[in-house]
């Protein structure tokens, strides 16, 4: 965790610290377990295959929480995400090494809020995933 | 009654359908299991719960009449609002209807883009958060 932001400090083009995610299949069988999401193509090769995929795919809603936490790893304690936003583009698969990055696009000052667009690319760098969010930030 | 739509009348009329109402009480522990599962461990769980940790309740979707004529289902993405955090002990009450659907082109043929909104409510009935997500719909490739 890093020190806590004040909106004071931060000014569009301000890019938050990058998450890097390297998830296995032991991964997304957990988080399938912790979320209740069962779909098969996620933990089963063959189903996955049967429908057209290349093989098992990442929940999306898992990548959805790492859009979500490379903000709220950065907001600190006293920050707030009022409102996150994600849309998938790509599918992504485990045994890919996926970074999150995000930058800040927006500003209201008398809101206290600062608007983050997100990307999540894949190991070659395209952009499978996008975010964006409005998070509260406190003043000096 | 067919259309030239992979939207059949029955979908059509499904809109504006509510899901069974779900009553979950919010715990430590599978706050603790799902922030491991994501990888995340910021020190303010499990006293509350990370943001997508709401989808982990099991909402019930509201059934779309004929999802047998486009059973190959995708995730296509989700908005979401938050009001006061969610912490453990909570109760939470989960409604989600079935908002709009509609027919689009993709690669793969033809698609349903069904909307739907889901809204959580905790036991001091604040809204905690709402979610818009869009679920694509398609038949199985030949």
């Amino acid at each position: 965790m890093s020190e806590q932001p004040f909106i004071d400090d931060i000014n569009v083009g301000f890019a938050l610290p990058a998450l890097v995610k390297k998830p296995t299949p032991r991964q997304l069988v957990q988080y399938a377990g912790a979320s209740g999401d069962f779909y098969e193509i996620h933990y089963d090769k063959d189903f996955a295959i049967a429908q057209g995929l290349p093989g098992v795919i990442i929940h999306g809603a898992l990548k959805s929480g790492w859009i979500a936490q490379v903000v709220t790893d950065w907001m600190g304690a006293a920050g707030s995400l009022q409102s996150f936003s994600v849309r998938y583009r790509a599918m992504d698969v485990p045994g890919d090494t996926l970074t999150c990055t995000a930058k800040v696009v927006g500003k209201d000052e008398a809101a206290g809020t600062v608007r983050c667009e997100i990307e999540l690319a894949n190991g070659e760098g395209s952009v499978t995933t996008t975010g964006e969010a409005v998070v509260g930030l406190p003043t000096r | 009654m067919t259309t030239s739509s992979i939207i059949t009348s029955a979908m059509q009329a499904a809109v504006g359908a509510v899901g069974e109402r779900q009553t979950v009480d919010i715990e430590r522990g599978a706050i603790l299991r799902f922030a491991a599962a994501i990888g995340d461990a910021n020190p303010a769980y499990p006293d509350r719960a990370p943001p997508t940790f709401l989808r982990s309740l099991g909402r019930a979707v509201p059934d779309l009449p004929d999802a047998d004529s486009v059973p190959r289902a995708l995730d296509g993405g989700s908005q979401w609002t938050y009001g006061p955090p969610v912490r453990a002990g909570d109760t939470v009450e989960i409604t989600t209807t079935l908002d709009s659907i509609k027919e689009a082109q993709g690669k793969l043929g033809a698609m349903v883009i069904a909307d739907y909104a889901t809204r959580y409510v905790n036991q001091h009935g604040e809204t905690v958060a709402t979610q818009r997500n869009t679920v694509i719909r398609m038949g199985v490739l030949a």
